[in-house]
């Protein structure tokens, strides 16, 4: 006797637990007709290194995204040598109108981003002077020392999710790479 | 017999005393289906309590009856039993019509030797060994059978395979319902779960023209259980627990079957698991959290009956974190790097990316025999598939998913078995079916897939003939008509210039054109003929021979017409093409079995020539703002798969068994004269196994698998600049990882439980020596090792 109530309390809770998940799985779907436009694109990048009236411009654009056609650079001229520059990096979505300043989003997410500079030049050296909530480096805004006269290129990369802080390589920093260009520069 | 003859014996013992009783009542059985005459049935008289037996011809008499009513239950060997009233108010003479087809009944029997066809090459697994994999997925419990492995996307995303070939090349077909879940996507794992099935059917030769013609790996039956016309109310429960990933699920299913022939049935199931471990450190973010449920009412009886199936499967499945990477030189990286590059330390948490999938699947079928014919049967089903899956975003979009398509399927069936001739079944039907794949807005990117309307008809018509007693012949034909109707945005750079459809496809451009992009309205339109052609004959001593020839054609599916877009994972981008044609394959099947427990194997080889074989393969390297990707595009070459598959088991002892098996495959780019990408390679299993019935039904298995190096492999590797270095890196993504080889330990016990239930417990490891391994066919091979160890503990209560 004892059997069979047990057996039908097991019965019972087991009917119970189908139904609650039956109705946990059922859920509403909604839509509206619209298409998307590319909200994450990053289609340019700018680099502004100021020195007084000494202003250089660095811009990668691919206003077609991935895929498409290829991007171009446009340099707006040499670098001085021995000469310390103020840079800052902006980047934008301009498939948007007007164009998403993406560089914003960044700098919220400060702590989960972070920009590298390299270069080929001998010489250049390029310190971030912003911080984010934690202390670390963002490198929105920089400092661009150039030593002697030489050409090369200057490598910008924007990781998502590096490890905080490192040793101030990109390979150290980790993360996925959310932007990389490479500048084909001279310094006279 | 023994009945018979107490109901004889009391029926002599009977007296009938009342007035007007000198009826006579004649009957007449008879063969539903040839009208042959039923000799020797049982005729059970209810109202004079009394049995009879029918004639050689069919006929009986009962005399002396009473005007009234009489009400006869007739049994007879492999027949449906058969209660029928008739009122008597005179002498009278009716036919009964009895069904002596035995494959109706398989109620209860689990039997893996009853074929879906006769002349079908095919291996089953039963509900026993589904049980086993309980808290898996159905490709994991697909993996055991010879020739067929997986694609995996991790550990939990596991898509079957048949003989190299995946995804669309194979149909899934859950309760007579073909699957439709985006199984194009290789990291589209089919949304089925385990535990609403009671046997799983792989049809490898050419037996599947009923279901569809692009079977060109072959097709997956999942049969749900028939039940018994009895009164009863019976369930199961699974509870099982596992040490790696700290999770496992919980399983129940409650019948009630009554006498009448109706029958009803409600299942669910929750599985959880956190982060899994490889021997050396956890894989953060590879979790999954799944909810199933199903439930079927129906009725049966041997001349009309129904079935309504409603599932419902929801999965979120966390994928290693590790292996979002932004660029080839993260994939450099994660390569040269022999640990993921993000490792912390247990969780639960489903964090992104990950993949989240709802899919309903309901149907409605409906039966009825008619005399001198057979069996029309018509079914009408529909299933929803929404799949989102989120990756790693910034900002304001961290919450919303990149994917999210929204795929609805519609299909109205019918078939009619004709089945009133002895030696000769034909099976012929028609379908029609709607498809719509709607890109749900507000992800934020432009969709992998466009939104489509698709529509398909077909006809089919198979028979079977037995030539003899022992042998069998099938052949059969199909056509089938389809037509895709899409909407999508093209690159305006893409479209006229690299892929020149400007000149190719004017007819599908429209004069919008925004933000660099064009409106265009792709419409292709199919017409398909494939055909089988099936030969078995039983041969003496349990052995059976089987020959099999199959013409297969696969329309291109959505995504190799359409996609276009980034995979962050295998950091590519991805390009349907347009041009792309259908695949044609001729496949050839062979099998010799010796069906017996005592020694018993079969011997399986397989020759499939496909033309137009769609794949997958890297083209060139494009510049975009987040460094170089390689570009891998959709091509066409003609390829051949060709290889043997062997099963064996053997009884040493009484109690002692020993099972093995061994797949062989080799898949050959024809065109270009190198091998196809992602084969498996040779592997073998070999089990041994103890079982003591009188020891509570113990049983004690060590199994061991190994998958040698897959040395025939496309180069696909490149060079990439890295602009950090200064230098080009070299990429290998082609080269496979080395041989390994597992060993699990399964053990279970039962007990008596209740009144007249069960308890089974079961003690399972996996990965016994914690070995660190990695698999060729997983796509995340590149950034961590598979899984180590597992400790599983099953409880199975059946009430």
């Amino acid at each position: 006797m004892k059997n069979i109530k047990s057996l039908k309390t097991i019965k019972l809770l087991a009917l119970l637990f189908i139904s609650t998940l039956v109705s946990v799985s059922c859920s509403s779907d909604d839509d509206d007709d619209d298409h998307d436009h590319e909200e994450e694109l990053i289609t340019t990048v700018t680099y502004e290194l100021t020195n007084g009236t000494d202003v250089v411009t660095l811009e990668f654009q691919d206003l077609d995204g991935e895929g498409g056609a290829n991007g171009t650079y446009t340099i707006s001229g040499p670098l001085t040598a021995n000469t310390t520059y103020s840079g800052t990096i902006e980047l934008l979505n301009e498939t948007e109108n007007p164009a998403d300043n993406i560089t914003l989003e960044v700098e919220d997410e400060g702590d989960e981003h972070e920009f590298f500079y390299t270069s080929t030049v001998s010489g250049i050296s390029v310190s971030k002077d912003d911080m984010d909530e934690d202390g670390n480096p963002i490198g929105i805004e920089t400092t661009l020392v150039t030593g002697d006269a030489g050409t090369g290129s200057l490598t910008i990369v924007l990781k998502h999710e590096p490890t905080k802080p490192n040793n101030g390589t990109s390979a150290d920093a980790g993360g996925s790479t959310d932007l990389e260009v490479s500048f084909s520069i001279s310094v006279q | 017999m023994k009945q018979l003859i107490i109901g004889l014996a009391l029926a002599i013992s009977c007296f009938s005393y009342s007035q007007n009783c000198n009826y006579t009542f004649l009957g007449e059985l008879k063969d539903f289906h040839d009208k042959s005459a039923i000799a020797s049935a049982t005729i059970f008289i209810k109202q004079k309590d009394k049995y009879i037996v029918s004639d050689l011809d069919g006929k009986f008499k009962i005399e002396d009856l009473c005007s009234g009513t009489i009400t006869l239950t007739i049994t007879h060997v492999g027949c449906e039993t058969k209660t029928v009233s008739y009122k008597i108010d005179n002498d009278t003479f009716k036919t009964i019509y009895l069904e002596h087809h035995l494959e109706e009944l398989k109620e209860v029997v689990v039997n893996s030797n009853l074929k879906t066809e006769h002349t079908s090459i095919e291996q089953a697994i039963n509900k026993q060994v589904l049980e086993n994999y309980t808290d898996k997925s159905l490709g994991d419990a697909l993996n055991t059978i010879s020739g067929v492995s997986s694609l995996n996307t991790g550990s939990t995303i596991v898509k079957p395979m048949i003989h190299g070939l995946h995804s669309s090349r194979l149909l899934i077909v859950n309760n007579n319902v073909r699957l439709f879940d985006q199984e194009w996507g290789d990291e589209h794992a089919p949304n089925i779960d385990v535990n609403s099935s009671n046997s799983i059917t792989v049809v490898k030769g050419a037996n599947t023209l009923k279901y569809g013609s692009d079977a060109i790996g072959g097709l997956i039956l999942i049969k749900p259980r028939n039940y018994a016309a009895v009164d009863s109310l019976f369930g199961s429960s699974i509870l099982s627990l596992n040490s790696n990933g700290r999770g496992g699920i919980i399983n129940s299913e409650i019948v009630k079957t009554f006498k009448s022939g109706f029958y009803s049935r409600i299942q669910a199931s929750y599985k959880q698991f956190g982060d899994f471990k490889a021997p050396e450190y956890y894989l953060t973010n590879s979790g999954l959290k799944n909810i199933n449920a199903s439930a079927n009412i129906g009725y049966r009886s041997f001349e009309k009956g129904f079935d309504a199936y409603y599932s419902v499967v929801n999965n979120e499945f966390a994928i290693l974190q590790s292996s979002h990477i932004g660029n080839v030189n993260d994939l450099v990286a994660a390569i040269n790097s022999r640990e993921p590059r993000v490792i912390e330390d247990f969780s639960y948490n489903i964090d992104y990316p990950k993949q989240n999938i709802l899919h309903h699947l309901a149907k409605i079928e409906a039966y009825k025999r008619f005399k001198k014919l057979g069996k029309l049967s018509v079914q009408y089903d529909m299933q929803i598939n929404r799949r989102k899956e989120f990756d790693l975003r910034r900002g304001d979009l961290a919450d919303t998913p990149v994917i999210d398509l929204r795929l609805f399927t519609n299909s109205l069936q019918s078939n009619l078995r004709i089945d009133y001739i002895d030696n000769l079944k034909i099976d012929t039907g028609v379908l029609v079916r709607y498809q719509q794949n709607d890109a749900v807005s507000g992800t934020g990117v432009s969709p992998l897939i466009p939104d489509f309307d698709k529509y398909e008809a077909s006809v089919y018509m198979i028979g079977n003939y037995g030539l003899n007693d022992s042998s069998d012949i099938n052949a059969g034909i199909r056509y089938d008509y389809s037509r895709i109707e899409a909407e999508k945005r093209y690159n305006l750079t893409d479209w006229n210039e690299t892929y020149n459809y400007d000149e190719l496809f004017p007819e599908f451009e429209t004069n919008t054109i925004e933000n660099s992009n064009i409106l265009t309205r792709p419409e292709f339109s199919f017409h398909n003929i494939s055909a089988n052609l099936g030969y078995s004959k039983q041969l003496k001593g349990n052995m059976s021979i089987y020959v099999n020839y199959g013409l297969a054609t696969r329309v291109p599916n959505p995504s190799e017409l359409f996609s276009d877009g980034l995979h962050h994972s295998a950091a590519r981008i991805e390009t349907g093409l347009l041009t792309l044609n259908k695949e044609t394959a001729h496949k050839f099947a062979a099998s010799l079995e010796r069906n017996n427990p005592g020694f018993g194997f079969s011997i399986s080889p397989y020759f499939k020539h496909i033309k137009d074989y769609i794949q997958l393969i890297p083209i060139g390297i494009t510049t975009t703002i987040r460094g170089a990707f390689p570009v891998w595009e959709y091509n066409q070459t003609n390829a051949q798969i060709y290889g043997i598959d062997i099963d064996v088991n053997k009884k040493i002892t009484n109690r002692f068994g020993y099972k093995g098996s061994l797949s062989l495959l080799k898949g050959e780019n024809l065109s270009e004269d190198i091998p196809l990408i992602h084969m498996p390679s040779t592997n073998f299993t070999n089990s041994i196994s103890y079982n003591n019935e009188e020891l509570n039904d113990l049983s004690i298995s060590l199994i061991h698998k190994t998958v040698l190096q897959q040395n025939r492999y496309p180069d696909y590797n490149f060079y990439t600049f890295d602009p950090i270095l200064q230098e080009d890196v070299y990429v290998d993504i082609s080269s496979t990882p080395p041989a390994y080889s597992l060993f699990s330990f399964n053990s279970s016990l039962s007990f008596k439980a209740f009144k007249k239930g069960t308890l089974k417990l079961e003690f399972n490891i996996e990965n016994i020596f914690n070995t660190q391994y990695n698999e060729y066919l997983n796509r995340l091979r590149y950034f961590s090792d598979e899984l180590g160890r597992n400790f599983n503990l099953k409880i199975k209560i059946n009430y």
